[in-house]
């Protein structure tokens, strides 16, 4: 709990980061910058895991330890996501999304 | 006393056998080893029908006076309820092992003949392949133990007469000749199967011995059922009569059995002379009692008429044709009628049972004969290269051998006394005289009809106007001489056998006679034939113009078999296929598959239409899926 600093505030917050996570992954061509948009993302639900479970349930930790996980399991995902962008600068010797266009109708 | 008959099956097994290696090693096998191994294989088989022919007719005592029955062999093959079932076995009874004979006969010389016939042939191995195929169905089909075994192995001889009649499937004639015996047949053959099932039904089994059982429930319950004011029982046994016709070739179902010419001349003396077109008459035959018994004979009596109808009609046309095989086809087609008209007088006791065995007796002496003819027509065939008259003549300085046993053919199909044909035909008049009157003038008439286009032919081919050959015709190889021989004296000697002790209805026979009056009427119907034939074509002469003149029409009509095959073209050609099939065949197109494909192109087109959606832009996708979500909680905190 943060003197001062109430849970709406907190909240809006997370959302603005949230949608300029969402504007990011939507608008961005370079993979890279789609992937750190991803984890802007991925950071909002970290931290409303912790603001929630610390303004409205202080007795438990299950949102912290989420909150933990989530932090691990993005991190498996981004080494994932990375070895796949190189696979793909090695076919295509680039890394910008109009490359993967290939897969339509 | 030996009554273990268990080795028949063998009959059936060795053909098969032979059929199965000659038809899959066809390839591999030389055509000198395999026509071997068809002579030898037919030579095991006849052997044994002629040892089970001696044994049954010599050996084994009858009971009570009576031909018992044997079965070689019997299994239950099926069962469909506690009386109803369909065996697999052989039936051994006078007609069964008369036909054995017969078949095996006149397979072994067709075998024998085929190999100097064929000679050269690329489908040499083929043909003996096909030729075991037929062997061993006709064999299936005269040991056949009730009516679901005989309808096997008649479809079964169906299909081989198919793949012999198309043997030359590189000539489209052939081709168009099995087909249209192929489908005439089966065409008859639907009335036979629709004939076994209400057998079953109502008759309430398929065996042979309880349905021919005079006491039987078969026989005795006739009147139970009816349908149009017959019983039901007459109508399965007009039904099946109806396969019969179609197979042998009756009137108006004969039309395939010209055509079938076009297969190779010892599959005519094989199929469509001896065997498989007598297996109507051996079908009518086998369920004789019934028939007989029936509602007063009934069935007979049309069996009786279409058997006369067909005698004459083919007779007429004879007269005209100028193609020796079908002058053949035709005669076969006229006795055959004689067979089914001298079952149709026929009674079931004692002496009045003398239709029958005269049809029995017929059918022995015409395979002969008539196997002789097609195997001499062959050997005139194979010599000057041509199946028309007006190619023959004066041939008989060239080949004496091919001539006099084409003449002693042509003597006993023509009733001259001392020859096979006169005793058997002597027996079909006298049933047929004293039994129906009108049904015996027409086979007199037919008689001397008969007498006159044998000798006709006879005369056009080996004597008649000299003809100048380039190269000189030679007679035939001794393969298919030896066979000649051998059938002209089966042409004489099954005269003198007493058939009338061995085939009779009721199994007990008598012994039999000639009847001087009838004799002599027929023989002098026969000889004035053959008179008039020696007059008209012994030398050239201007008779035969003037008398087609004068007939004119009637000549024309006869030239072109009374123009039945166009009446037929014209039923399936217009009336089925335009007036019935074609206006099907519209609504099949154009209501039933153009709604399918409507609703096929249908999606199709929308398909085209939102496939654009399917863009492979990864941010087009996340655009829509975060915009669904947007707008389910829009719906979430707004609607609900």
């Amino acid at each position: 709990m943060i003197e001062n600093v109430s849970i709406y505030e907190l909240l809006t917050l997370t959302t603005i980061l949230f949608f300029i996570g969402l504007y990011g992954f939507l608008t961005r061509k370079n993979l890279i910058t789609m992937l750190m948009a991803i984890e802007l993302l991925l950071n909002t639900s970290v931290i409303n895991f912790v603001v929630i479970n610390k303004y409205l349930y202080p007795d438990v930790l299950q949102g912290v330890y989420f909150s933990i996980f989530i932090i691990a399991v993005a991190a498996a995902e981004t080494a994932l996501a990375i070895s796949i962008i190189i696979n793909l600068y090695r076919l295509k010797t680039s890394v910008d999304l109009s490359e993967t266009e290939t897969m339509k109708y | 006393m030996n009554m273990d008959f268990s080795y028949t099956i063998f009959i059936l097994i060795i053909p098969i056998a032979m059929f199965i290696l000659l038809g899959f090693f066809y390839n591999k096998i030389k055509p000198a080893v395999s026509g071997w191994i068809g002579v030898a294989g037919l030579t095991a088989v006849a052997g044994m029908s002629y040892y089970t022919a001696y044994q049954y007719f010599f050996n084994i005592p009858k009971v009570d006076g009576k031909f018992q029955t044997f079965f070689g062999f019997k299994m239950n093959w099926m069962n469909f309820t506690d009386t109803l079932r369909i065996d697999m076995g052989i039936l051994l009874d006078p007609i069964s092992i008369m036909m054995l004979a017969v078949v095996s006969t006149i397979s072994l010389m067709v075998h024998i003949y085929s190999r100097g016939y064929m000679k050269g042939d690329r489908g040499y191995t083929k043909f003996f392949a096909f030729l075991a195929l037929f062997t061993f169905s006709m064999m299936g089909l005269v040991v056949a133990t009730n009516l679901f075994q005989i309808y096997i192995f008649w479809e079964l001889v169906g299909v081989s007469s198919f793949l012999l009649i198309g043997y030359y499937y590189e000539k489209p004639s052939a081709v168009a000749a099995a087909k249209k015996a192929f489908i005439v047949t089966r065409f008859a053959d639907l009335g036979f199967l629709i004939g076994i099932l209400l057998m079953g039904y109502y008759g309430g089994s398929y065996d042979f011995m309880e349905l021919n059982n005079p006491e039987g429930p078969a026989i005795m319950n006739w009147a139970s059922s009816s349908f149009m004011g017959l019983s039901v029982i007459t109508w399965a046994l007009i039904l099946m009569f109806m396969g019969g016709a179609g197979k042998s070739a009756m009137f108006p179902l004969h039309i395939w059995l010209p055509d079938a010419m076009e297969g190779p001349t010892p599959v005519s003396a094989l199929i469509h002379a001896a065997t498989m077109v007598v297996a109507g008459v051996y079908l009518v035959a086998r369920l004789f009692p019934m028939f007989h018994f029936v509602e007063n004979g009934f069935a007979l009596n049309i069996v009786a008429w279409v058997g006369a109808i067909s005698s004459l009609i083919a007779a007429i046309i004879a007269l005209t044709q100028t193609d020796i095989k079908r002058i053949l086809a035709f005669s076969t087609m006229s006795q055959i009628g004689y067979m089914m008209l001298a079952l149709g007088v026929s009674e079931y006791d004692g002496h009045d049972g003398i239709g029958y065995i005269a049809s029995m007796w017929h059918l022995f002496t015409h395979a002969m004969f008539k196997a002789l003819l097609f195997l001499g027509a062959g050997s005139v065939i194979h010599a000057v290269h041509s199946n028309y008259m007006k190619d023959m003549g004066g041939l008989h300085k060239y080949m004496k051998i091919t001539s006099i046993t084409f003449l002693i053919a042509a003597l006993s199909i023509s009733g001259v006394p001392g020859f096979s044909g006169f005793f058997s035909k002597d027996e079909i008049l006298v049933a047929a005289f004293h039994h129906n009157k009108p049904i015996y003038f027409i086979t007199l008439f037919v008689a001397g009809l008969t007498a006159f286009y044998m000798f006709r032919l006879y005369f056009s081919i080996f004597w008649g106007k000299k003809k100048e050959y380039e190269h000189a015709p030679h007679e035939s190889p001794w393969s298919m001489a030896i066979p000649l021989i051998f059938l002209a004296i089966m042409s004489i000697l099954p005269g003198y056998l007493p058939f009338t002790e061995w085939l009779a209805p009721d199994r007990i026979g008598f012994h039999g006679h000639i009847d001087y009056t009838m004799a002599t009427i027929a023989t002098l119907t026969g000889l004035t034939g053959i008179f008039l034939a020696w007059l008209f074509y012994f030398k050239p002469s201007i008779y035969p113009a003037k008398v087609s003149a004068f007939f004119g029409k009637l000549y024309k009509w006869t030239f072109n078999k009374f123009y039945i095959d166009e009446v037929y073209l014209f039923i399936t050609k217009i009336i089925i296929f335009k007036g019935i099939s074609a206006p099907f065949a519209w609504f099949d197109k154009k209501v039933v598959d153009a709604t399918m494909e409507g609703i096929g192109n249908k999606t199709v087109d929308l398909s085209k239409g939102i496939k654009g959606m399917q863009s492979g832009k990864l941010q087009d996708y996340a655009f829509a899926f975060a915009g669904g979500v947007f707008i389910l909680v829009l719906i979430v905190m707004y609607v609900m």
